[in-house]
């Protein structure tokens, strides 16, 4: 797909994001949206999967370390055709497949329980282990919070992720500098991330804007072909992105939008879907 | 089916090498069997495996929720993992990681929480546990045993590596008196009746079997007739079982090495309850202590976590 087909996807993707969120009254649309650019074009452009059998054996592994961007995982997993679109609106409804944070158990496509911040990215290392000790050629690939990475259990994960050089791992920080409480620089900052991971072994490709389908693109190709160190991408995105309203505001980190703001932030999405 | 060792007062061979054996036996079974260390392979004679069995032995450093993380990715892609550490990094550590990317995601986790207790010896308190049977049996599904011995812990061992979930097992490093026979078998789930007596039952599990069985011998002389079961496996607990012999009995003792809440004199006491069978129940574990210094057979007395402790505990019981 071109990067201007992706982005209608990605488009699409941010309305489901939205739609849930509002059928839930409730959830994370902040970090959701600022990483539908990145999991569409994981999952619409450089994942091996299958949504006929989302647990084939060689597929690439994706694990949500920051959980609770649920709704945009299941956003793009839907649009890709794991389960269907409508669904979205039973988000965080009593007997949905749809938690609030990712359910490996529950939802076709989800390859690892998540929303205990820290967790994911231990199990991803354990995942591409796994693929390590097969020799099979499957990739594995964390996506965490910026303010997640206050978690010490990351810095365990990266450092044996480090010195076992498992290249066949690519963790992806969505660096969008807002967290529940206030900007990264307020509560705990985790700046610098890439030299962090750098000292942790990792190739670190920053990304200066994680919400352009075309520098996500690159990025991506340049981790699928580092041999030898595990990859780290530090994008850089904003919080909210594309409903205006909503980006860069710390009070949309864990807020649903009542039905006049939701009329709006569609009105808004599909304005730009007709732009693109 | 057991047979009860033939004499009680020799010891097994380390129930750390035990454990190696054991595993490496898994391994050689099922080649989805692995070992993971938190740089405690020399304690735990993990190191062995590390060379007999290289390409399935991870090494995770000293980073206990990392390397119940790492166990759980590699149950995900359907390994089944054995973790070490001491008792109190095995289980309090990393509660939550064992929770959720274990438990709650339907993982399987093969958990050795080693030196319970007083087998911590001059470690102290910060390496002791009188707590991982309460935080282990609080998981939905999880398995919890406390083996009495060599053959026990060899039986577990290989029952665990053959079947999926949250499993916890708890064993001193060292050499423990045998209660069974070589070869014996058991069931999970099910206690071992391992004397029928009259007027009290007495219900250990770990190492503080062979103290129960002492215990019951010393009250036997004197007059008092006690059942003993050995109640390895405290979850699930064997209800029917505790509840055909408490019947009739004057007195239920526990006993365990372990703290009163939460363990095996907690789970017995809420059968017993629920039952309204009306036995009176003295649960004899430690009451509100942190560890300390000492050796362990220092500690054991100083716990009053032996045989003599628990015949004075009946023998109040009953006056």
């Amino acid at each position: 797909m071109t990067d201007q087909e992706l982005a209608r996807v990605a488009n699409e993707v941010r309305r489901g994001i939205v739609t849930g969120v509002h059928a839930a009254k409730a959830g994370h649309p902040g970090g959701s949206l600022s990483i539908a650019d990145i999991l569409t074009y994981l999952y619409f452009e450089d994942m091996n999967v299958d949504p006929a059998d989302p647990r084939k054996a060689d597929r690439d592994r994706l694990v949500l370390s920051k959980g609770h961007a649920a709704p945009a995982l299941y956003s793009v997993l839907a649009s890709r055709g794991f389960f269907p679109v409508e669904e979205l609106e039973t988000l965080r409804h009593i007997g949905s497949r749809l938690q609030g944070h990712p359910n490996m158990n529950d939802t076709p496509g989800v390859d690892m329980s998540t929303g205990s911040l820290g967790q994911g990215i231990s199990a991803a290392v354990g995942m591409a282990l796994a693929a390590k000790h097969w020799h099979e050629g499957w990739r594995t690939y964390a996506v965490l919070g910026d303010g997640e990475i206050q978690e010490g259990q990351v810095w365990e994960a990266a450092m044996f992720a480090g010195n076992q050089r498992l290249d066949n791992l690519c963790l992806v920080v969505d660096h969008n500098r807002l967290q529940i409480d206030g900007s990264n620089e307020e509560v705990n900052s985790p700046m610098p991330i890439a030299d962090k991971f750098r000292a942790f072994k990792f190739n670190v490709i920053e990304v200066a804007d994680g919400n352009d389908m075309a520098q996500v693109r690159e990025a991506f190709q340049a981790a699928r072909a580092h041999k030898g160190e595990p990859t780290c991408i530090v994008a850089e995105t904003i919080k909210g992105k594309g409903v205006s309203f909503m980006e860069d505001q710390v009070g949309w980190h864990g807020k649903a939008p009542d039905d006049e703001q939701y009329a709006q932030a569609m009105a808004e999405l599909e304005a730009a879907g007709k732009e693109l | 089916m057991f047979t009860l060792a033939k004499d009680r007062s020799q010891k097994g061979k380390e129930l750390r090498v035990v454990m190696v054996e054991s595993i490496e036996a898994a391994m050689d079974a099922d080649d989805r069997v692995v070992a993971l260390e938190a740089d405690l392979g020399g304690a735990s004679k993990f190191t062995n495996i590390q060379k007999s069995h290289p390409e399935r032995f991870v090494q995770c450093g000293i980073a206990e929720a990392d390397m119940v993380g790492i166990a759980a990715g590699l149950s995900v892609e359907g390994f089944r993992p054995f973790t070490h550490t001491f008792g109190p990094f095995a289980t309090r550590r990393c509660f939550d990681q064992i929770f959720l990317s274990g438990a709650y995601a339907h993982n399987t986790l093969n958990i050795y929480g080693s030196d319970p207790g007083f087998c911590v010896g001059t470690n102290g308190g910060t390496h002791t546990t009188w707590e991982d049977m309460a935080l282990m049996r609080s998981i939905p599904g999880a398995v919890v045993c406390d083996p009495a011995d060599e053959t026990q812990l060899r039986w577990i061992v290989s029952e665990f590596a053959a079947t999926e979930g949250i499993h916890y097992i708890r064993a001193n490093r060292k050499d423990v008196r045998n209660v069974y026979e070589p070869g014996s078998t058991f069931q999970m789930g099910k206690g071992n009746l391992l004397v029928q007596g009259s007027d009290v039952l007495l219900v250990a599990c770990g190492q503080l079997v062979s103290e129960a069985l002492d215990a019951a011998e010393a009250l036997a002389e004197q007059g008092v007739s006690c059942s003993v079961i050995d109640m390895f496996c405290v979850k699930p607990l064997d209800e029917e079982l505790l509840l055909s012999e408490a019947a009739g009995k004057k007195l239920v003792v526990t006993f365990e090495n372990h703290g009163v809440i939460g363990g095996l004199g907690d789970a017995c006491a809420a059968v017993l309850a629920e039952s309204g069978c009306g036995v009176r129940l003295i649960r004899h574990g430690v009451k509100e202590r942190f560890g300390q210094v000492g050796t362990p057979a220092w500690l054991q007395k100083d716990f009053h976590l032996t045989a003599e402790d628990l015949v004075n505990t009946v023998k109040e019981g009953l006056a």
